[in-house]
This record gives C-alpha cells, sequence and structure tokens, in this order.
C-alpha cells in the first residue's frame, strides 16, 4: 500500500544478537491504530522499541514515508517519530508544564529556551488532554492517569506523524484507561497521526483499533481488522487460552468452565442468565443450560462457562426434540434455576421444561 | 513555571546569590591577621594605591586565593552537578565516588618523584596528574555501576575507593622528604593557601571553559533528566552526552584536587541547595546558579578555615564537610521517606 505512513519490510528484532521475531512486515497510515496484543514476553515491547530506533535492528528495514528510517539524523526523527515508554524518570522539581514542554526538544535553540510560539504549542496540547490545570504541579507527585497525559501532551508538542505507545494505560485504573484512549482516538483523527501501541486489554484493544497484529513469541501470528482477528479461536490460540473462554461480542474472557455431573440446570435467555452462570461457576458447580439460540447474549458465556449446553442456531425455532434432550439433562440435575420472567412464543419449550421439573419435585429456584 | 512568578524567584536568587559573591569577597580580602577597611580595599583594587604592605596583602595573598576559592567552589559543585546528571541520582558527588581522592593520589606521587629529582612541578603537570588519578577512580566506580542498579552499593564502593586512594597518598608522604612533607601534609587535607596569581589563570583556563561547556549542554541534560531512551527518542545522541559528562566532571574535581586538594562534600550539597532555592530541576538555570552557589560556599568556608581559630588555619574540607554533610544526610532521609 503506498500511502501508508509507516512500513516494516521483513524485519528480524531481537536483543543483541539473537533474533527473537523475525519476518515483521507492519504498516500504518496517518490517522489510523495499529495495536500489538499477544501475550506478556512474546516481543510487543522489543518491536516498538526496535522500530521506533531505540533497539538496533537485526535485519530489514523500516520506512517512514517511505524513506529508510535509518537515514534521518536525530532531531528529522524527533520531530516525526515521538515516543510513549512506561520507563519515564520521575525528577524532582520538575512541573508538569516543563516535562511536557520537553517534546519542544527538536525545535528549540541551542539552550533549549522555549520561545512564545513553543508555550502556545505546549498549552494548547496541555488543554487538549485536559491537564493544563496541573502545569505548575510537580511530574513526581502527580498520579498515574495525570502523568500519562502529561506525557502523551509532551508526545503532542513533538508534532509527530507517529507516536509509539509502550502499553500505555498499564497502570490506570478503568476510568482512566478509557479517558486516555479516548484522548489518543481523538488527537489521532484530529491530528492525523499514526499510531503504534501495545496493549494487554483485549476488549479495549478491540474497540480502539483500525488494525490489530498477534505478536506471539517468535512471529506475528496473525493480522487484520479487530473484527478479523477478535474471534474466539484466534484469541483463544494466541493466548492459548481453553475453548470457549474468549467471548468476541464484548472482548472479554470468562474462567474456565466447571466440569462433572451437572448438578443444576438453569433456564435462561436474554442476558438473564449471566449472573448465575457467573455464580456457580465461581461456586465450583457443573451446571448445563439452554436451551439457548445461538446469538442469545447468554449464549457466548454459557459456552465459556457450562457442563452441557443446549443450542439452536441464530433465529430457528426450538424444536420439540431439542426440548426433548434438554429435558433429560434437567431431569438428571438436583436444582432448577429459572431467571425468565416471561415466556412466549419464542421460548415455548423452556415452559416446557419448568413443567417438566416442577412434576419431576425438583427444587426450583427463580 | 508556566507563569512570571518562577522567573522572579529565579532572578531573585541569581540576585542573591551575586550580592553575596561580591559581600564575602570583600570580607575575606579585609580579614584576616591584619585588617583591611573596605574603604581601603577598593582604593587598593582599583586604583593601586595605599599602604604597600597592605598592597601586597591584598594582591599578593587575599585576592588571588578568594579568587581561587571562587573557581574551585564553582568547578566543584558543577563537577557534582555533571555527576548527579550522569548517575541520576542527587547524592553522586567527586568526593563521595572517591574521583577527588584518585586525583590526590595521582598528584601526591608526581610531586614526590618530580621533587625528589629536584624539580618543580608546574600547574599543568598537577592538573595533568589529578586528571589522570580521576580518571582512574571514574573507570572504577563506571565498572561498579554496570554491575549494580543500587545506588547505596555504588557510593559505599566509592567511599572504598577514596580510602584506599588516601591511604596509599598517605603511605607516600610519610616515605617522602621532610621538605616535601609540610607542603604535601598541607595539601592533602585541602587549603585554599598560598595560591599565587599563576595558579588562578592556569586554574580559569581550565575552569571556566569546563564550566561553559558544561552550561551549553544544558538542552540535552534536561531531556537526560527525564529519562535515557527519552532523551534519545529526542534526537539527543546519548552515549556522546555520557561521555562529556564524564570527562567534564573528572576535568573539573581535577583541577580543584590539584590546587586545593581534595574539598569534601561542596560537589553534592551545593547542587542539591541550589535547586531547592531555585524550586526547579532546568539545567540552564541550575548550572550557573551551583557555580555561583559553589563559589559562595567555599568562600564562606574558607573565611571561617581562616579566621575562627586564627593564627591556625583549619583545613578547607574540615569546614565545608561541617556544612556540607548535614545536607547530604538531610538529602538521604528525603529520599527514603519519598520512597
Amino acid at each position: 500500500m503506498s500511502d501508508s505512513y509507516f512500513r516494516t519490510d521483513d524485519l528480524t528484532v531481537g536483543y543483541g544478537k539473537k533474533a527473537l521475531i523475525r519476518g515483521i512486515r507492519i504498516e500504518v497510515r496517518r490517522g489510523e491504530i495499529l495495536t500489538l496484543i499477544g501475550p506478556n514476553g512474546a516481543g510487543k515491547s522489543t518491536i516498538l522499541r526496535s522500530v521506533s530506533r531505540q533497539l538496533a535492528l537485526l535485519g530489514g528495514t523500516v520506512f517512514l514515508e517511505g524513506r529508510d528510517m535509518a537515514s534521518y539524523s536525530g532531531n528529522e526523527l524527533a520531530r516525526r517519530l515521538a515516543l510513549l515508554f512506561t520507563d519515564r524518570a520521575r525528577p524532582e522539581l520538575v512541573t508538569c508544564f516543563e516535562a511536557a514542554a520537553a517534546g519542544r526538544y527538536p525545535y528549540t535553540g541551542r539552550l533549549g529556551i522555549l520561545g512564545k510560539e513553543d508555550r502556545e504549542k505546549v498549552r494548547s496540547a496541555m488543554e487538549l488532554m485536559q491537564i493544563w490545570d496541573l502545569r505548575d504541579r510537580s511530574f513526581s507527585a502527580v498520579s498515574d492517569g495525570q502523568r500519562q497525559r502529561v506525557l502523551l501532551a509532551g508526545a503532542l508538542c513533538q508534532e509527530p506523524e507517529l507516536i509509539v505507545l509502550d502499553e500505555p494505560t498499564s497502570f490506570l485504573d478503568v476510568r482512566h484507561k478509557l479517558e486516555f484512549l479516548g484522548l489518543l482516538r481523538n488527537m489521532t483523527r484530529e491530528r492525523r497521526i499514526a499510531v503504534i501501541l501495545s496493549l494487554h486489554e483485549l476488549d479495549l484493544a478491540q474497540k480502539i483499533s483500525d488494525r490489530v497484529v498477534c505478536v506471539k513469541g517468535d512471529r506475528i501470528m496473525d493480522q487484520g481488522s479487530p473484527e478479523e482477528i477478535f474471534q474466539e479461536e484466534k484469541i483463544r490460540v494466541l493466548y492459548d487460552l481453553p475453548e470457549g473462554s474468549f467471548i468476541p461480542a464484548g472482548g472479554g474472557v470468562e474462567l474456565p468452565a466447571v466440569r462433572g455431573e451437572s448438578r443444576v440446570f438453569v433456564i435462561g435467555g436474554g442476558g438473564s442468565a449471566l449472573p448465575v452462570y457467573r455464580r456457580l461457576q465461581r461456586e465450583g458447580i457443573p451446571f448445563a443450560t439452554g436451551v439457548l439460540n445461538e446469538n442469545d447474549t447468554d449464549a457466548a458465556a454459557a459456552r465459556a462457562l457450562a457442563n452441557e449446553l443446549f443450542l439452536r442456531p441464530a433465529f430457528e425455532p426450538v424444536r420439540a426434540e431439542d426440548t426433548a434432550d434438554a429435558c433429560g439433562a434437567l431431569l438428571r440435575c438436583e436444582r432448577v434455576i429459572c431467571t425468565l420472567r416471561s415466556f412466549g412464543p419464542q421460548n415455548e419449550g423452556n415452559r416446557e421444561l419448568i413443567r417438566a421439573a416442577e412434576e419431576a419435585g425438583l427444587e426450583i429456584e427463580r | 513555571m508556566a507563569d512570571g512568578s518562577g522567573y522572579k524567584r529565579c532572578g531573585a536568587v541569581f540576585a542573591f546569590l551575586l550580592a553575596a559573591l561580591l559581600l564575602l569577597l570583600l570580607v575575606n580580602i579585609a580579614s584576616g591577621s591584619v585588617s583591611i577597611a573596605p574603604g581601603e580595599i577598593f582604593r587598593i583594587l582599583f586604583r593601586r594605591e595605599g599602604d604597600p604592605t597592605n598592597c601586597n596583602i591584598v594582591w599578593q595573598i587575599r585576592f588571588p586565593r578568594a579568587l581561587a576559592a571562587v573557581l574551585l567552589g564553582g568547578g566543584l559543585s558543577v563537577s557534582g552537578f555533571a555527576l548527579q546528571t550522569f548517575f541520576h541520582n542527587p547524592i553522586a558527588g567527586p568526593f563521595v565516588l572517591g574521583i577527588s581522592s584518585g586525583a590526590k593520589l595521582a598528584v601526591a606521587l608526581v610531586m614526590i618523584l618530580l621533587l625528589n629529582q629536584g624539580r618543580p612541578v608546574s600547574s599543568f603537570e598537577m592538573v595533568l596528574a589529578a586528571f589522570g588519578g580521576a580518571m582512574l577512580s571514574m573507570c572504577f566506580v563506571l565498572a561498579v555501576s554496570v554491575r549494580t542498579d543500587r545506588m547505596s552499593v555504588l557510593i559505599v564502593a566509592g567511599v572504598m575507593i577514596g580510602y584506599i586512594c588516601s591511604a596509599v597518598t598517605d603511605f607516600v608522604v610519610t616515605f617522602a622528604d621532610d621538605s616535601n612533607i609540610v607542603n604535601l601534609h598541607g595539601w592533602s587535607l585541602g587549603s585554599f593557601s598560598g595560591m599565587t596569581w599563576e595558579n588562578v589563570s592556569s586554574m580559569s583556563l581550565i575552569i571556566l571553559p569546563a564550566f561553559l561547556l558544561v552550561f551549553f549542554l544544558s538542552k540535552p541534560i534536561g531531556a537526560y533528566l527525564l529519562g535515557e531512551n527519552y532523551a534519545r527518542s529526542l534526537g539527543v545522541n546519548v552515549r556522546l552526552l555520557q561521555t562529556a559528562l564524564v570527562l567534564l566532571s573528572s576535568v573539573l574535581s581535577a583541577a580543584v584536587t590539584a590546587f586545593a586538594g581534595p574539598v569534601s562534600f561542596v560537589g553534592i550539597a551545593v547542587p542539591h541547595l541550589t535547586r531547592n532555592l531555585l524550586r526547579t530541576s532546568r539545567p540552564v538555570l541550575v548550572i550557573p546558579a551551583s557555580f555561583l552557589g559553589g563559589s559562595v560556599f567555599c568562600l564562606l568556608c574558607d573565611l571561617i578555615a581562616r579566621t575562627v581559630f586564627a593564627p591556625t588555619e583549619l583545613s578547607i574540607s574540615s569546614v565545608t564537610a561541617i556544612f556540607g554533610a548535614p545536607v547530604v544526610i538531610w538529602m538521604m532521609l528525603r529520599k527514603k521517606r519519598e520512597g
């Protein structure tokens, strides 16, 4: 693709002389976010450090604007590429303004004194990150969430065309994660910046990324749009998860199902049974559930958590024989939990299951 | 420092340091076994007229000595600043890391060797020897620093190097000729006494350019303070900067040691106090303020060393230690509390 801002060609990265990952081909356009995901120690940081010239390449080429990155001078590169890594020092007696203003480095003169225009740019970056109020606070004393935003403002001050971030959300709580990534997303669009980052949070990666690259140990396992990558099987293989535990819909993961003889039968649907599934899993009780359609909200979690699952394809009516199968399983359980408040033509079968349980004298919890 | 208040503060600090410097220069020249009135000092300094004895005292003894304190104090303080930057730690300094003692040992050896051959040692040779010794200690400290991330280990290693070098210095001084010992003994404890104009001009030829070089590194130093990798990403040649910091701090502390012997704690205490006075870490301000602060500190300490138990003169290191060491203890306690 000719319009990509950043592109690598058959890159080999690693520490020292030891090659860790070979054949890396990734690219990103301006205004796009490329996310690296993969297990710990898979080499996400190594790739990020290599493509930002912090680590020597062991093979291949990195292109920036179609030009070999190695041919850029330090200053030329700093005007195009900003880094946000987690290993930043926290010196005393440095204000947040000064920490952000460090990003003006490639533009200031011999002694690094900020001009009026520089100050304006720092101010606008800090305002965009909503931290202008913190300008006189000590950089070492602000919270982790605020610090990350100061660093991002600093990166913006560099007026880069590409920003590389290594797990920028690792130390943030959920609110600050959302805020940070939201700001990053807006900034990327508004200022037409290309972004490469690594993330641990699959749910967030799924929502923020334009392209996703799966890094697994010694290779790039896969790459593509979030829709292509966030599929049960791909994520399961990438992270060596047990079957069914990744839920593509929300990008979340469930703990593995409790196996054994099913002791409880759960009648649910439409998301109502989800808390019950999780409670039974926590309590270590194997359970059966059904009959659910594949597109039911409960079905995704049930796949991960249920010992036995009675499933129908999406939009298919539940047939009598499906109900009969489920009924067989229900009668082997000690207890039935029903999370439904009402029944209609779509889940007539479930009403029959309740009736069968009542007839058999099973304990029914509603 | 997004607003004006920080600038006002820094302006006030510089004005204060300059005023203190001039005042202490005057007091240092005025006081001693013969007191000279300020009015007479001005006449002697600017119009070169007055009592010939006093004229001699001012021009040949006190003025060069005071200027030496200004230059050496400033140089030492900037040397400490460079080391603290390099090691990312405020407790690094030429004295605690054993660099001053390495320089001292080398100078003592060269002096004894050359004096035994009946040859006087020039300022230049002294500085060269001191620089060699400083670099040797520095190499040792660097070798330790790549093996440990713990600053305490590095400091202990530095203090031990200091002890070894001092012990060897004492050893060679013991075997030196009687006539040499008197000179060497006073020098090896640290003293600004006996400074000549030749000394002052040679030390200014070394210290002032080195100081200016450090000052012109303000910008990369500022980025380096925020982390090595970050500085590299801003286009700083980190390897070059580190080499420059090591060489310049060694040159500065070598120059000081060659002329005045080892002077303790100035390198740690002064940059720290200066930073806190300025309430900023911006090198473009901290470096010149540290130089001035070091000058003021050493002028004051030399005044105390000369006058408190007059006519007996204290070693300059004893006085700087009394004021400087508590600052270091305070810094370490504060650092611990912050985690």
